[in-house]
């Protein structure tokens, strides 16, 4: 199976929500487990918000562009800002490390994403933005049903 | 699915309970609230979790946020009934070094010291 989803957005928190359930609704059609669905519900909710927080600074013009690709079992996720860029990603994917602790940032979406996801990668440029690619492979569906 | 709180306060114990899903979105009015409940009389804080659906690491420095101010007045905090998913996010954060947690909220309130 080949399937492919793309979506756009402004960056406003209350669509943190949205994005995180339009890609669980997209990937249903994999019959993903209910651990396996709240893991890319997390890291989409993970990715969109540093993209707000960090990319855009909550300046609500800016725009979120989520997008995913289904190759057999497999996901390729990515999730793009047009904004500051990280100037040190490696400080920034370290654990509990934040540049916003004023924000009460937990520091920990980097790492949610490394742990739920199979890979992880990021591209950023200073000024230009940021994009996340994550993949995964779904377990193919145990059930007696199938 | 948004996400609703409510606050009881029994003996010097705040009791939060919060349904729904906590993100980013949510966490700041969450977190505003809340402050205004950690007022005199109070000590100790409950979190019951279990109707939260989904969380993410926003939740973890929402209840870091907390944990601290609890801390300043000497109290402690205990997280209870968390469900299967949200206790994973708390596993990965290592939050679960720091904050107490019970099987539900009688165990948590009792723990605390509050008459049942």
């Amino acid at each position: 199976m080949s399937n492919h989803m793309r979506v756009e957005f402004a960056a406003k928190s209350e669509n943190e929500s949205f994005a995180r359930v339009t890609v669980a609704a997209f990937i249903a059609q994999l019959d993903p487990t209910v651990e396996e669905m709240t893991e890319i519900k997390t890291v989409v909710s993970e990715a969109v918000t540093n993209a707000i927080i960090h990319g855009y600074e909550q300046n609500e013009e800016g725009i979120v562009l989520v997008e995913c690709f289904i190759e057999n079992q497999e996901i390729s996720l990515t999730i793009q800002d047009f904004g500051n860029g990280i100037a040190n990603v490696e400080e920034a994917i370290q654990p509990m490390y934040t540049s916003k602790p004023e924000l009460e940032r937990s520091g920990m979406g980097f790492t949610i994403m490394e742990n739920f996801m199979d890979q992880f990668e990021i591209e950023s440029i200073p000024h230009q933005g940021t994009t996340v690619k994550l993949r995964k492979k779904f377990l193919k569906n145990q059930s007696a049903y199938n | 699915m948004s996400l609703t709180y409510e606050f009881e306060q029994k003996e010097n114990v705040l009791l939060v309970r919060l349904t729904g899903e906590l993100d980013h979105h949510e966490a700041e009015q969450l977190k505003n609230d809340w402050q205004l409940y950690l007022r005199e009389g109070v000590k100790h804080v409950v979190v019951n979790l279990e109707n939260l659906h989904f969380m993410d690491s926003s939740g973890l420095g929402v209840f870091l946020g907390r944990y601290k101010e609890v801390k300043e007045l000497n109290g402690e905090m205990v997280i209870c009934a968390i469900n299967y998913d949200v206790n994973r996010l708390f596993e990965l954060s290592g939050l679960f070094k720091i904050i107490d947690t019970e099987d539900s909220e009688d165990a948590a309130l009792a723990r605390l010291g509050v008459a049942l």
